[in-house]
């Protein structure tokens, strides 16, 4: 009983020295607020002594009441900024004292008091008006909470109010993140903290020394936060000035008009615009000029008929400016003297030179660096772009290179096996599964394809193989056909497993998706297959010798026909796997396979026919050229095939049997 | 007279004789100047035909007499069509633009009036300037000497790389793919300056021409891509006929061996390569006036190979058989795809062979290569009596390109 007796006494202590507290400033400022004194709270005073601003709630005004709240180290600022920011803060008509409010039924608010939580009655919703901030002052709101959000308990809470900074940050940031950084405990949130507070010196720091420190510790960083934290310190604009630029200024450089980066026109044009010299008249102007002044069939004299060279029509609209008529254009006199007795510079917005200085020493060693890691990353994607190539070559170079027989209708394997993957899809809904059906099926169908193909058609035109190709090439169009009359022209989608989504992030600059990465994985595993098959096992071994010397090999017991078969299929089989792993990324269409055969060609002939190292070297080769050049002509990816093909018609003229020749008779001719 | 070309080769003087009554026919019937029995668009599909047929002789000439399959001759009759086109765009905008710009009060200046034709033909791809390659454009002359200039030149230098690496059979078919591959796909950038993939278009009307009708407009073409198709066969039979011919014979069916004899073979395949380049590249200057657009779709390596395959089927290694395989498929292909033959109803599913021409096309091809290597050409063997000598089944020729006893047999 004593216990409670003196909390009691305590509360009724601090409350009335609160209550004393607001008295004060809310007395001395405003009449009608004294009926409700006892009420009247710190933060209830604050908001009273801004209470024309807040009622205005203008973008432009009410800076002063948000940093008042922010500024007071009251506890209860927070929640008020919170509410106010989401249009629950109330403000009642009779005495114009702000609560939050829950809605109570029957058309009336249960007012709750800021300062207390406490409920301060129920009042009719039209006793009561909304606050109701617009966007920016919700925005301007939002700034100031975010001091309170950096110091929040809840470590989610400081990741978000990081996370709003970054993405808009405001000179009045600085110091709180600053007074935020000592009190964090999350070692990771305090790193964020102090990478943001760099960031943020960088841009708002009063000081040059703390931004050049700040600028220099960033040396060589590929965050994408930096640059765009230093590119607007080097950011310029084109100005011009009579004589030399004037003192103060922060040059980048000076431009001579003429030159490539300031040609004439353009830096007169700025001249024109500075308002430092007349306007030259265009010459569609010139023409409406002349023709609004066409008088009995001539135009100051000069008949229409004769108007139709430039120098005609100079001289005309000379006339007429000298009349009066017209404005005086520029003479080519005028637009050089012009030129000569002006400079023209790109100058920093930023007015320090050693801030720009430093921030530009900056950016060139992160360019630098970018530009290494820019590599490494062109790199891997020509990496994957070569295992895609060789996947879809490996097969050609057991047909073309190890029996000699091209086949045209390769393509539409690959598109046989990618709509393997499709069919095996709309029936087997898991896609994991789905794709561990579809590979060893793929293999099947386009090995069976294969088989009988050799069986009915290319067997019986072994030594023709002009004739093995247009034949080749006629199984192709009648499948490609089938095709679309079975699936339609419209692309089909080949979903890949949900692990294979994403991409495996090494940093800023460099990253490659799963996918890519499991396709080289594929890429690597038939490439041992295919070594294991033809150095390790007996079809291997029969394979090769059918290749040297199909009646030495015959005469020896084995069965040519039945190896060619089999080799056929094999290769035909492994254009259906490459068919899958490609459809995964690319879509299923007829014309899947047309978009590969003429890169599958040239890897197998660039490579070296009748080895699979060559392939591999062919399929390297191709896919880092391409990249390559897509990478000096970017916007380009069709110059870039242009620009390849014709490198490998002149690649051929220095090895016209590719990278890896076969020597000896083995090579035959 | 005994000598003569016609009198050793009495089967130009029959092409040129069926030729000319199909001609007399289609005049007759035709509607620009005859009854009106064929419509406009049918016979410009037949001036198409011939046109076509041209550029089959030319392919004859480079793969059934000098075996080399090149996959690259639709791109040479493209750059012909394309270099025709330049100077029909450019003068029909003339005329346009010059109308036009004659409405305003003030003559235009020269410069204003190529301004505006800039815009007009170059608005669809975001430009307004020539590119360099239109600077001779105003000229019909010299667009006419392009139109051989351009894809001769090509070939010859193409021709010459390739065959002085020695590279033969699939390797050159290959290479000859690639170029025609890496053609279409320069053409088909916006900044080609040949207006991307847009192509060039409203070639049908001829400037200067204004006021002739189109049924007038296509007798012309039809009689004009006669004359070509009548003037290239016969080239085409005194190149295959005397010592030439049995050069380039001897390099198809053994090329080591006629080197061997102390021929330039290099020399002789790059001469027929280029001579087919610019009969094609004429062909294509006569074709698309007709088709009234060109784009870079049409040069696409598919195009070459189906040139192949009409020589295929038409037979190859006879000039007149060229002609027919080259005249009866692509005409079928029209007939077929153009959904004008019934749906053929098989109970469960019908056949519709605009979808189904192709595949068709497809398997009969490969039958043809497998059983009937001569093509329809062979028919006339049959009809003549003529019989290849019996070498108890060797090879008429050792050589990868060459004919084998079996089908010399059939």
């Amino acid at each position: 009983m004593r216990l409670f007796s003196v909390l009691y006494a305590c509360l009724v202590v601090v409350t009335v020295v609160f209550a004393g507290l607001a008295a004060g400033p809310a007395l001395a400022q405003s009449g009608p607020v004294d009926a409700a004194q006892d009420q009247t709270s710190q933060i209830q005073s604050i908001l009273q002594e801004n209470r024309e601003l807040i009622e205005k709630s203008s973008r432009k005004t009410i800076g002063p009441a948000i940093a008042a709240l922010r500024d007071s180290g009251l506890p209860a600022a927070q929640s008020v900024l919170e509410k106010w920011q989401d249009k629950a803060l109330y403000q009642r008509k009779s005495d114009g004292l702000f609560f939050f409010a829950d809605p109570a039924g029957g058309g009336t608010l249960r007012l709750i008091d800021i300062a207390t939580g406490e409920a301060a009655g129920e009042v009719a919703r039209d006793e009561v008006d909304q606050l109701k901030p617009n966007s920016g002052v919700r925005g301007l709101i939002g700034a100031a909470l975010v001091q309170f959000q950096l110091s929040d308990p809840d470590p989610a809470r400081r990741a978000a109010a990081l996370d709003a900074i970054a993405r808009d940050a405001e000179p009045d940031h600085l110091e709180a993140l600053r007074g935020a950084i000592a009190t964090e405990t999350d070692p990771g949130l305090k790193a964020r903290k102090q990478r943001l507070e760099r960031l943020l010196t960088i841009a708002y720091a009063p000081d040059a020394a703390d931004r050049i420190a700040a600028i220099d510790s960033f040396a060589g960083d590929l965050g994408v936060d930096v640059r765009a934290a230093l590119n607007p310190l080097v950011a310029t604009t084109r100005a011009v000035a009579p004589g030399a630029p004037p003192e103060g200024e922060n040059v980048a450089r000076r431009l001579t008009p003429g030159s490539d980066a300031l040609p004439e026109a353009e830096a007169y044009r700025l001249l024109v615009a500075a308002g430092l010299a007349r306007p030259r008249i265009s010459p569609a102007d010139k023409r409406n000029a002349l023709a609004t002044h066409v008088e009995n069939g001539a135009v100051a004299g000069t008949p229409l008929a004769e108007l139709n060279s430039d120098e005609a029509r100079d001289r005309a609209y000379a006339a007429l400016a000298a009349q009066g008529l017209v404005p005086p254009t520029a003479t080519a006199e005028e637009v050089q003297a012009a030129l000569d007795a002006h400079s023209f510079y790109d100058r920093y917005a930023e007015p320090d030179p050693s801030v720009t200085a430093a921030a530009e020493d900056a950016l060139d060693a992160i360019a630098f660096k970018v530009g290494v890691n820019q590599a490494a990353d062109l790199s891997l994607d020509a990496l994957s772009l070569a295992s895609i190539y060789f996947l879809a070559a490996i097969g050609l170079a057991i047909t073309f290179g190890v029996m000699g027989v091209i086949n045209m209708a390769h393509g539409e394997f690959i598109m046989m096996g990618a709509y393997t993957g499709y069919v095996v899809q709309q029936i087997v809904p898991n896609y994991t599964v789905s794709i561990l059906i579809a590979l060893p099926l793929a293999f099947a169908v386009t090995f069976a394809a294969g088989v009988a193909m050799e069986r009915l058609v290319i067997r019986w035109l072994y030594n023709r193989p002009l004739e093995t190709l247009l034949a080749t090439f006629g199984i192709s169009i009648a499948l490609q056909q089938l095709a679309k009359n079975i699936f339609g022209t419209q692309a089909r989608p080949l979903t890949s497993p949900s692990w294979l989504d994403g991409a495996l992030q090494l940093n800023d600059v460099v990253s490659i998706s799963y996918i890519r990465i499991a396709i080289f994985v594929l890429a690597l595993l038939f490439l041992a297959l295919f070594v294991f098959i033809m150095r390790r096992t007996r079809l291997g071994l029969e394979v090769r010798a059918v290749t040297q010397n199909p009646r030495m090999a015959a005469s020896m017991g084995i069965n040519p026909d039945r190896i060619n078969m089999l080799t056929f299929g094999l290769g035909s089989g492994i254009a259906g796997v490459a068919g899958v792993a490609i459809g995964l990324y690319a879509k299923v269409t007829s014309e899947l396979g047309q978009d590969y055969i003429v890169q599958s060609f040239m890897t197998v002939v660039v490579g070296g026919v009748g080895n699979i190292w060559g392939t591999l070297l062919g399929a390297t080769l191709i896919g880092f050229l391409q990249k390559g050049i897509e990478w000096l002509n970017p916007s380009n990816t069709l110059a870039a095939q242009t620009y390849m093909i014709l490198f490998i018609i002149l690649f051929i003229q220095v090895r016209p049997r590719g990278i890896i020749a076969l020597r000896g008779r083995a090579a035959g001719d | 007279m005994k000598d003569s070309l016609f009198a050793r080769n009495p089967s130009v003087l029959i092409f040129l004789g069926v030729l000319a009554l199909f001609v007399a026919a289609v005049t007759v019937l035709g509607e620009g100047v005859g009854l009106g029995l064929i419509s406009t668009s049918f016979v410009k599909t037949l001036g198409k035909t011939l046109c076509l047929c041209l550029i089959a002789i030319a392919m004859d000439l480079v793969w059934g007499y000098t075996g080399i399959l090149s996959l690259g001759h639709f791109a040479f009759f493209g750059l012909g069509g394309y270099m025709i086109g330049m100077w029909l765009m450019y003068a029909r905008t003339e005329t346009i633009v010059a109308a036009s710009l004659a409405q305003a009060e003030i003559p235009p200046t020269p410069q204003e009036i190529r301004d505006a034709i800039g815009t007009q033909i170059f608005g669809v791809v975001g430009g307004s300037d020539f590119p360099a390659i239109w600077a001779f454009s105003h000229s019909l002359p010299l667009q006419l000497a392009l139109v051989v200039l351009v894809p001769g030149l090509l070939a010859l230098v193409f021709g010459w790389l390739a065959f002085r690496s020695r590279v033969t059979g699939v390797y050159l078919s290959i290479l000859t793919q690639a170029m025609t591959l890496a053609l279409s796909l320069y053409l088909f950038q916006n900044d080609s300056g040949l207006r991307g993939n847009n192509g060039l278009s409203g070639l049908q009307n001829i400037p200067g021409a204004a006021d002739v009708p189109q049924s007038l407009l296509s007798i012309w073409f039809f009689w004009g891509s006669a004359a070509a198709l009548a003037l290239g066969y016969v080239i085409a039979a005194f190149v295959v006929s005397g010592k030439f011919g049995s050069v380039i014979r001897g390099i198809r069916d053994d090329e080591a061996r006629v080197r061997f004899l102390g021929y330039s073979v290099e020399a002789y395949k790059l001469f027929v390569f280029t001579l087919t380049a610019v009969i094609a590249g004429i062909a294509g200057a006569l074709y698309y006036p007709q088709a009234g657009i060109i784009n870079p779709a049409e040069m696409a390596p598919i195009a070459s190979i189906y040139l192949a395959v009409w020589v295929a089927i038409g037979g190859r290694g006879r000039l007149y058989g060229a002609v027919i395989g080259a005249g009866v498929v692509s005409l079928l292909s029209t007939w077929f795809t153009g959904g004008q033959v019934p749906d053929l109803p098989l109970g469960i599913y019908t056949i519709k062979w605009v979808d189904w021409w192709q595949v068709l096309l497809g398997l009969g091809f490969v039958l043809v290569t497998l059983f009937a290597p001569k093509g329809i050409g062979g028919l006339f063997d049959l009809i003549s009596g003529r019989r290849a000598p019996a070498r108890h089944g060797a090879d008429l020729g050792p050589d990868t390109g060459s004919f084998r006893e079996k089908e010399a047999d059939q």
